[in-house]
């Protein structure tokens, strides 16, 4: 094993981190504001990646392929919000499970509706394709460290939108006492939606960000949607900083994992029993991370109380 | 039934006079939502091409959707049985599906037509009477892989699959018949759609040649990223990740990757040209390998029908074990184990105008049959 290598799976586990954390982002404050399980977010992010494939389509350029699967993702989210998700804020988490379950199927089924059965494409635009050489001779795909860099540049500028804005304060104030900035003048409904519409868009734009080195299809977000559950629950459900630092966590965790646990079985075992026993506790070792750390910190890294 | 029991005693031909009267019900039981879907609505549409080309009014054939959940076709394939009291079964997609609903259904005296699915346990141990597989036992694909890589003088392969029956069963198959090294061997989790770390072990492994099997969108992503990573080396893969309902969203990384088939549309017979036309008439678009396997279903089991009634279980068995009827693949015949013994083609990616397709450069394997038929007793 060399240590090119080594560094290789630190990218691509970082950049999938980065990847879950947009996704992750949009649920813990969802959760966090609202206090409301919205199982339905994988559907904004296969809205965004829908809605990005059929612009680049029809119009050839990637940005406004991006565009459109954020004012895509976004708008579905506040109609969702307005409709549906507004009735279920006082009702119990169960009630609210159903409702977006129900969500994910209205989603599935509509999006084929409109698009069919048969995955969509949508490519890496020329500009962004083939491999770039960093230092020390690594040879990295230039779109994956685009994706890195826009990730990152998308989490700082959360943090400073929660730190520095108004829409922010008033964020962190509805996750600490809802009744209370409701009674003192904020105009709660319309935060609520804002919020929602703002997850959605983050949702979709990671949609539409990694449709383009995956499939584009129907269900493409749910398997997504159980990793960013399982970020906000390691970082702490409603913090921004939690799910950042979750976000990672779990993606360097899963590749890193899938990648060194079979060789370390090898030095011990013949090499397919290393790969079968490497391969199956290396699917689990996320989840083994997320007791890990509720057993140390049942709040979660960064949760409140 | 007395009626027909006494028809037959005194010597009229009972075969025509129920046909006549009551003719013979199919259950069709499908993945037509959620993530695989194509392959479904594939292997429906070639079904009941060939259903509405046959203009007859003996067949009534009854579709439903599993969902790709096992418990929801046991619970279909239930109903079909006791309330629709359906004659023959087909249609299932998934190995898994297949398993849990094939074995009971023959069990209660009924047929089943495999479309798709030809799990490794059906074809040997398990296999019975009254299950036909029109598609191809699933190591097959993979065994032409394995084949093709010797004659292309491969000698070092990186091979990965998803860690499931299906998965393994295909690298096995692979294996069975590849007389190379193999330059690493890689189990992923089924449903994985980053392959980042994978792609970084096949160029760190010094490999010659790349075999995988991703069915559906693992492998649309698996290309994609392959593509993107600036590796070069060649990879083949069985028919299912270069079906024509997935290459469209692949693009241009496919072009040039070499593919396994029993069929493709280029195949030059008369049934399989008149299917390519009229399938392209009637839906607008180009048939899959799905599709062609239903389209063939169909036309197996109204050869036999021809030939027997269905409430003549021993007549009708046997006339579909004679596979009287134009296959679109060209030769078919069943083997002792009621499965596939036909030739198995290499087929290049290409580019038509603007649609990606596939075409027949080679034969891998010749009248294959698969390695099970021996430890099948019946």
């Amino acid at each position: 094993m060399s240590i090119i290598l080594l560094i290789e799976q630190v990218l691509n586990g970082l950049q999938f981190g980065v990847m879950l954390f947009l996704m992750a982002a949009g649920l813990t404050l969802i959760f966090g504001v609202m206090g409301l399980i919205n199982l339905a977010h994988g559907s904004l992010y296969m809205v965004g990646a829908f809605a990005a494939a059929g612009t680049a389509a029809a119009t050839g350029s990637f940005v406004l392929a991006l565009a459109a699967s954020l004012v895509a993702a976004a708008t579905a989210g506040a109609i969702v919000e307005l409709t549906v998700i507004r009735r279920l804020y006082d009702r119990d988490h169960l009630d609210q499970v159903l409702a977006t379950f129900a969500l994910i199927l209205i989603f599935s089924e509509g999006t084929r509706w409109i698009f069919g059965s048969f995955p969509l494409f949508l490519d890496i635009p020329e500009y962004l394709s083939g491999p770039v050489t960093l230092p020390g001779g690594i040879e990295y795909p230039l779109y994956r460290l685009t994706i890195i860099l826009i990730g990152l540049a998308i989490a700082a500028g959360l943090f400073a939108l929660i730190a520095k804005t108004r829409i922010g304060i008033q964020i962190r104030a509805g996750e600490s006492d809802r009744e209370m900035i409701g009674a003192l003048g904020v105009n709660i409904a319309r935060l609520y939606t804002l919020i929602f519409a703002l997850g959605a868009a983050l949702a979709g734009f990671a949609g539409a960000l990694i449709g383009a080195i995956q499939s584009v299809q129907v269900g493409m977000g749910e398997p997504v949607l159980i990793l960013a559950f399982v970020v906000i629950v390691i970082g702490g459900i409603g913090s921004i900083k939690g799910a950042l630092v979750g976000a990672i966590l779990v993606g360097l965790t899963d590749t890193l994992g899938g990648f060194l646990l079979p060789r370390l079985f090898a030095t011990f075992m013949d090499a397919s029993a290393a790969m079968s026993v490497g391969s199956a506790l290396a699917a689990m070792s996320i989840y083994i991370l997320m007791a890990g750390v509720l057993l140390v910190r049942p709040t979660g890294l960064f949760g409140g109380q | 039934m007395k009626f027909r029991t006494f028809a037959a005693a005194i010597g009229i031909s009972a075969t025509a006079i129920a046909a006549q009267a009551e003719g013979l019900k199919v259950g069709m039981i499908t993945t037509l939502s959620g993530g695989g879907a194509g392959l479904g609505i594939d292997v429906r549409d070639g079904f009941m091409l060939a259903v509405k080309q046959a203009a007859r009014d003996d067949i009534e054939v009854v579709i439903e959707d599993d969902q790709r959940k096992p418990d929801v076709a046991v619970q279909l394939a239930d109903k079909m049985i006791q309330s629709e009291k359906v004659d023959v079964l087909t249609g299932i997609i998934w190995s898994n599906l297949a398993m849990a609903v094939i074995p009971a259904s023959v069990a209660q005296g009924k047929f089943y037509l495999s479309p798709n699915a030809g799990p490794s346990q059906l074809a040997g141990k398990g296999c019975d009477p009254n299950y036909f597989n029109v598609a191809w036992q699933n190591d097959n694909l993979h065994e032409a892989a394995g084949a093709y890589a010797n004659s292309a003088d491969l000698t070092n392969s990186f091979i990965l699959a998803p860690n499931y029956p299906a998965g393994q069963d295909a690298l096995t198959g692979y294996k069975r018949l590849y007389e190379g090294e193999l330059a690493g061997e890689i189990y992923t989790k089924l449903g994985q759609t980053d392959y980042a770390s994978e792609i970084a072990q096949i160029r760190a492994s010094g490999a010659d040649s790349v075999y995988f099997f991703l069915p559906g969108g693992m492998g649309i992503s698996f290309l994609k990223q392959y593509a993107d990573s600036g590796l070069d080396i060649p990879v083949v893969g069985p028919a299912f990740s270069f079906d024509q309902g997935i290459l469209q969203a692949v693009g241009e990384a496919a072009l040039g990757v070499k593919n396994t088939s029993q069929w493709n549309k280029d195949i030059d017979n008369a049934a399989n040209n008149a299917f390519v036309a009229s399938f392209q008439k009637e839906y607008d678009r180009l048939p899959s390998l799905y599709a062609s396997q239903g389209f063939d279903t169909a036309n197996l089991l109204m050869s036999a029908m021809d030939k027997a009634d269905v409430s003549d279980t021993e007549a009708f068995r046997a006339a579909l074990k004679e596979a009287d009827f134009e296959s679109v693949r060209g030769d078919f015949a069943f083997g002792s184990n009621n499965h596939p013994v036909q030739d198995i083609y290499v087929r290049e990616v290409i580019k038509e105008g603007d649609v990606f397709t596939n075409k027949i450069i080679g034969t891998a394997l010749e009248d294959h049959a698969d390695a099970y038929a021996d430890q099948c007793n019946m």
